[in-house]
């Protein structure tokens, strides 16, 4: 008992400690740009109502799932593709090299001139940044199959989608999820910077209304609602990791014991 | 292990050739598509334009003044990062307790995306060199912390005791023990910070603007829509980034070459 508020205590000591000094440091502020922390938290309701939920956060979430999922599965199949074939490999690789140093909001202004300001394009947005990190995993996992499961399936003549399934996204899942660990949290950037730059709706664009609109306050919470988005999601992708790989992590802990 | 030499020997050719080769027929397939009035032209020039815009740019000293700008921006960025990551996290790492208290936090401040920050930064700071500045710290800061967390955990048991036979005092056993196992894990930590830096000074350019560089050109070049310097300065970006991971790789060699998987993979 002692031993698990101890835990918790470590766990939640610091984090209350760091909020605590904000209220008090900020308690009587009255700097227009740092408003009080008990400011901040008593227009948190009234800005993030159910109706500004449906109209802003919901979309910003739906593209942003969207352009994830879309940027993981090219990833995955392209990345298949080029690890698979080492001509194609060698073709592609100095390309990708070049591509993948282009910092994805550069593109943004591009994609706005092609596509218009529309949904599409901040769907385009996000898997153009949040595509290179699976692709390049991907490549490097299926590139680095062991040698004799490879053969072993040559052997028994495994092959088609069963070889695709059963081995070489399986060997190459570990390194394909800490891709789409890296896609994820560029996804989240992209989808904040896709919204800043012309956007009707959404999370970013509503934020930046509150900025421009100088309702400082308002933009303080919404900067904590796209925090928090970020934690969640990554919280959320360590579950789905688990389970995924559970196989992985089970091997890497007989390795280690068995050593 | 043999196979794959006989194969490529068989194939007869060359990675590096093949790179050229698909560099150039993307280019090609990117000068062809608009003249073909495939893909819009005013909007996806062909590459030919690109390139005298490019050249066109080179010949300008405001863009190189920009590039400047853009480099200065983004060294010092990432030199704050990487000095408080180095510090922060030898201390934290050293000290379990301190270990135990701050993991929460951590977790907790590193997934915030960086550019949620950008509205903050930007009423923060009257300087706009200051905003881009915090956005790049922010985000760049992170990769290091957890890269030397790592590092100072990995110390061998068998060092460790071996050292404290030997009886090296505290700043020895830093010396010797914790920042020769910790330094592939910082190395690590710069070059994922390195371009995680790039990529918000440019975007804080191209956001916020205000101060010279190359993302500022492309949000000029957007508004005034001269679209092939637009591309032109995409791709300067570009090989500003590609320019950036070779010198890390390259610093990351270096400062390695004493250690064993370095040794390993470059037989001299």
């Amino acid at each position: 008992m002692s031993r698990a508020l101890g835990r918790a205590g470590l766990l939640l000591g610091l984090p209350v400690i760091l909020l605590v000094t904000w209220w008090f440091a900020s308690a009587g502020s009255k700097s227009f740009y740092q408003p009080p922390l008990e400011t901040i938290i008593k227009v948190f309701p009234a800005t993030w109502t159910a109706a500004r939920f449906r109209s802003d956060v919901l979309p910003s979430l739906g593209r942003l799932f969207l352009g994830y999922g879309l940027a993981v599965l090219l990833g995955i199949v392209l990345g298949v593709l080029i690890g698979a074939h080492r001509r194609l490999r060698a073709l592609v690789e100095p390309l990708l090299e070049f591509l993948r140093a282009i910092p994805p909001p550069v593109l943004v202004p591009i994609l706005i001139l092609v596509a218009g300001l529309g949904d599409p394009t901040k769907v385009l947005v996000i898997v153009s940044g949040g595509i290179w990190p699976v692709l390049l995993n991907t490549v490097e996992g299926v590139r680095g199959v062991d040698q004799v499961l490879a053969d072993t399936c040559r052997t028994y003549r495994i092959c088609g989608w069963l070889r695709m399934r059963t081995f070489i996204l399986r060997a190459a899942s570990p390194q394909i999820v800490v891709g789409a660990r890296q896609a994820l949290s560029i996804s989240i950037i992209m989808m904040v910077i896709g919204e800043l730059l012309g956007a009707t709706n959404g999370l970013g664009y509503t934020v930046v209304q509150f900025q421009r609109g100088f309702e400082i306050p308002e933009m303080w919470s919404g900067v904590f609602v796209l925090g928090l988005l970020g934690v969640l999601l990554s919280l959320a992708f360590t579950l789905v990791e688990r389970r995924v790989l559970s196989w992985y992590h089970g091997v890497r802990a007989a390795e280690r014991s068995g050593r | 292990m043999t196979t794959p030499r006989v194969a490529r020997r068989r194939a007869g050719d060359n990675p590096a050739l093949l790179g050229l080769v698909g560099i150039l027929a993307f280019a090609a397939l990117l000068e062809v598509l608009p003249r073909a009035g495939v893909l819009p032209a005013e909007y996806l020039p062909p590459t030919s334009r690109i390139v005298s815009a490019l050249l066109d740019e080179f010949g300008r000293g405001s863009f190189w003044q920009a590039v400047g700008g853009t480099i200065t921006t983004w060294l010092l960025g990432l030199v704050i990062a990487v000095v408080a990551g180095i510090v922060l996290g030898i201390v934290i790492g050293s000290v379990p307790a301190l270990r135990l208290a701050t993991a929460s936090t951590v977790e907790f401040l590193r997934p915030i995306p960086s550019v949620a920050l950008l509205p903050l930064a930007v009423v923060l700071f009257s300087a706009p060199i200051r905003s881009i500045l915090l956005l790049v710290v922010y985000a760049s800061f992170w990769p290091v912390l957890i890269q030397v967390l790592h590092g100072v955990t990995d110390i061998d048991p068998v060092a460790r005791e071996t050292a404290l036979s030997y009886r090296l005092d505290r700043w020895r056993r830093a010396r010797y023990l914790v920042w020769p196992t910790t330094l592939p894990y910082v190395m690590t930590g710069i070059r994922l910070a390195a371009s995680v830096a790039l990529v918000l000074t440019i975007t804080g350019e191209l956001l916020i603007g205000g101060t010279k560089g190359i993302g500022e050109r492309i949000a000029v070049a957007q508004s005034s829509i001269t679209v092939p310097s637009m591309y032109a300065l995409i791709v300067v970006s570009g090989l500003i980034g590609v320019l950036a991971n070779v010198a890390t790789r390259r610093a990351e060699r270096l400062v390695l070459a004493w250690h064993p998987a370095v040794r390993r993979e470059f037989p001299l």
